[in-house]
């Protein structure tokens, strides 16, 4: 009897959670801005309803538009982080990076990205300059162009040193035949590399838990990848997505949900830097939620997934990209885990992140 | 990782899961309780239960110290953080707790400074950086994390630090297992024994459970073979017809614990004749307060406070959850009106809370087809013999010594 009842509240819930999210907070807490569930009802329950439109609804990282006949992407991204430096990085190569890899993982090759900074008073020009700096390296280094810009200044204490927003243009490359509604049970789940160290060089860089460990932050251009997967696996290529805020455990989610499918993990085939996987085990922190700022997920039917594996593995920064699971029918929206101790369990979306922000 | 990895050999525990099924007898059913939110969160976290053969039924109990703080104290917390200048610091799964009207988190959206810190020196620390500002330390947690709050207080006072002071909600662990153990819904066969608490505490203060109420206790460590040995242990008595508490946490756990934490938390704490518990009410002896040597640190002394009980929610049913007399899921509202976005009850907010890490982990878990990958069972108990040896170096040294700085990264563990 109590088998059955568990199996019914299962139900229920499933059927809560599959419901499109609702805004009902009365503010704005930091948990709206951490990728988790606070993030999602943010977005499906107040941005999506008023500003409906198919490509907004697709949900993917970036949006698409037809001109022509000429298919491209845009997207969209703030960086707020703190530190603005890190090892590894700085805002500067995020704030390119992140858009770079928006348009990237749909599909789009990177064209032209327009730079709005947000600078607060009393910023030292030398720190500016450095992260200007930082912007022009990695733009060069992604292959495009910053060709409009504007800047602000706010008041001492309206701003974080700096805020950066970047826009991205890219075209829809004709390889590409990606949907965010298009992971179908047997793809394979690819991962680019290595997971979590982004998030964790952020949080060490804050100096809040007086733990020292050698952690880079990833942060670099996807094209790359992208290019060597469509190359490789074309049209089975189904999905990718990018792996940053809320790491690949969201996006694992996100995708299922959109697709209406489940995803399995096998969490010992999850690439960890042993020092990344110290930092998170001393912080009680699951890796597969931590940022990433160079790292996509992808899901390629199963036939050419060894080949957009050996593809991706020749690209520099990906060389531990890995097999991490399959897509399953069974439970639609749902990400499962194959614990490496032999167990099963839930990965659901984070409710609220406890940590600061960190992207 | 060394010295982790090795408790978490799949093949050690499908060889040890295998070992609890051939002490099971027929037509017998065992309700074992995990006294600690770590182990519950652990279980779940490794998808243990999924290994354990039917007749073993674990159910969670009272030992997630958030799960357990009343609403009123939240309250109380709420109100100090509005205080015009002071600085409110709490761990992270405090913030999300709760209170009659919104949690720490909406407070601070509200305009409150509510600051997470993972230590509480980190509160003191900040205390020393805004002399002109009033910091509060919100402390909670069991004996585990209670030395830490004591040394801190301590450091305080040699440093005349005066814009620092503490609101204490530290509770201790016989008063509710004995409260439990008397109430007469109980049905449990044997407790899987709290190991954090226990690095303090040590093994004695649970001898009374074997003796006046003929239950097993196995200490257990926190990694999943942890886990799964301290059950073994636990059926190993009851098919032996023995009845004691165990130590399977012996890498960490002296039977007397530890006295110069013990000494600390006696110097600086005292007793309350009451204090309340979320779902389980009031239990007597139960709360810690700070001593009168202490009381000028003391943030309910030095802050005005509502002070007012509040009834839990009615539909909310974390007290049964707490007490083990029902499951997460058999609660009313777990998962449709409670969420861990949306939290009626304490135990859907802390990761270690029972209803949170069912609703997180829990559902649709179901044991994996062996792979056939690991070792054979008979190297696999060498293998772990060794492990267990290595441990023990790391472990011993650590974990108290450095007063719980390690203990409370993040959430605060039993």
């Amino acid at each position: 009897m109590s088998a059955t009842r568990q199996q019914r509240i299962g139900e229920i819930v499933q059927r809560t959670r599959a419901k499109q999210a609702r805004f009902r907070d009365e503010r704005i807490t930091m948990a709206h801005g951490a990728g988790g569930k606070a993030s999602q009802s943010l977005i499906e329950g107040l941005l999506l309803p008023a500003l409906r439109n198919d490509a907004l609804a697709a949900l993917g990282d970036a949006g698409t538009v037809s001109v022509n006949g000429t298919g491209l992407a845009l997207s969209t991204d703030s960086f707020v982080v703190t530190p603005i430096r890190f090892p590894g990085g700085s805002i500067g190569e995020l704030a390119v990076n992140g858009t770079v890899n928006d348009l990237a993982v749909s599909g789009a090759r990177p064209l032209a990205l327009t730079l709005s900074l947000v600078l607060e008073e009393g910023l030292p020009a030398e720190e500016l300059r450095a992260e200007i700096d930082a912007i022009a390296r990695a733009a060069h280094a992604a292959g495009v162009q910053v060709v409009a810009g504007d800047t602000k200044v706010v008041e001492r204490g309206h701003a974080d040193l700096m805020y950066a927003c970047t826009t991205g243009v890219g075209v829809l490359d004709p390889r590409a035949q990606l949907s965010t509604s298009a992971l179908r049970p047997g793809d394979r789940i690819l991962v680019s590399g290595a997971v979590g160290a982004h998030g964790m060089a952020i949080m060490l860089a804050r100096d809040e838990f007086a733990l020292e460990a050698d952690i880079r932050s990833d942060t670099r251009s996807l094209w790359p990848a992208v290019d060597a997967l469509l190359d490789a696996a074309g049209t089975s290529v189904h999905c990718m997505r990018d792996a940053t805020r809320g790491g690949v455990a969201s996006a694992l989610n996100e995708l299922a949900r959109a697709s209406g499918v489940a995803a399995l993990v096998n969490e010992s085939e999850v690439p960890v830097a042993p020092a990344v996987a110290g930092a998170c085990e001393l912080l009680g922190i699951d890796p597969l939620y931590v940022a990433n700022e160079g790292k996509l997920v992808a899901f390629v039917a199963p036939e050419r997934a060894q080949a957009a594996l050996d593809a991706l593995r020749t690209v520099p920064g990906c060389e531990q990209a890995a097999d991490i699971g399959a897509v399953v029918a069974e439970p639609p929206g749902m990400v499962l885990v194959d614990t490496a101790f032999g167990g099963r369990r839930v990965m659901d979306l984070l409710a609220g992140d406890p940590l600061p922000r960190i992207c | 990782m060394r010295f982790v990895e090795e408790f978490r050999d799949a093949g050690l525990g499908r060889a040890l899961a295998a070992e609890i099924r051939s002490l099971v007898q027929d037509g017998r059913t065992y309700k074992l309780m995990e006294v600690c939110g770590g182990h519950t969160h652990a279980i779940y976290r490794y998808g243990i239960d999924g290994l354990l053969p039917d007749a073993v039924e674990l159910v969670h109990g009272p030992g997630c110290p958030v799960c357990v703080l009343p609403m009123g104290r939240v309250d109380d917390g709420i109100a100090i953080a509005h205080e015009p200048n002071v600085i409110f610091t709490c761990f992270g799964d405090m913030m999300r707790i709760p209170g009659s009207h919104g949690s720490l988190l909406d407070a601070k959206a509200d305009g409150a400074d509510v600051r997470m810190v993972y230590s509480p020196l980190d509160a003191l620390a900040i205390a020393r950086r805004n002399p002109e500002r009033e910091v509060v330390f919100f402390a909670i947690g069991f004996e585990t994390t209670a030395p830490s709050t004591a040394l801190t207080l301590k450091r305080a006072k040699a440093e005349a630090i005066a814009n620092f002071s503490c609101m204490c909600n530290h509770v201790t662990i016989v008063p509710p297992l004995r409260a439990l153990l008397d109430s007469p819904a109980l049905e449990i066969d044997g407790f899987i024994g709290p190991g954090h608490v226990s690095t303090v505490v040590g093994a004695r203060p649970f001898q009374f459970i074997p003796e006046r109420y003929s239950k097993p206790l196995v200490i257990s460590g926190f990694e999943p073979l942890d886990v799964l040995q301290s059950i073994h242990m636990l059926l190993a008595q009851l098919a032996g017809g023995r009845c004691e508490v165990e130590n399977q946490y012996g890498r960490v756990v002296a039977w007397d614990g530890n006295p110069r934490a013990l000494a600390v938390m006696a110097e600086v704490f005292e007793l309350r004749p009451h204090f309340e518990w979320r779902g389980l009410g009031f239990i007597s002896q139960s709360g810690l307060k700070l001593s009168d040597a202490y009381a000028e640190l003391d943030a309910e002394r030095r802050f005005s406070v509502p002070g007012i009980r509040v009834a839990d929610p009615k539909a909310c049913q974390c007290g049964e959850v707490l007490k083990g007399a029902i499951k997460p899921w058999e609660c009313k509202v777990f998962g449709t009106s409670c969420t861990p976005e949306r939290p009626i009850g304490t135990c859907m907010v802390s990761p270690e809370g029972a209803c949170a890490a069912y609703y997180t982990y829990g559902r649709h878990a179901g044991a994996r087809e062996a792979t056939g990958r690991g070792t054979a069972a008979g190297e696999g108990t060498a293998a772990a013999e060794g492990a267990a040896a290595a441990g023990g170096a790391l472990a011993a040294g650590g974990a108290l010594a450095a007063g719980g700085a390690l203990a409370l990264a993040g959430e605060v563990s039993l």
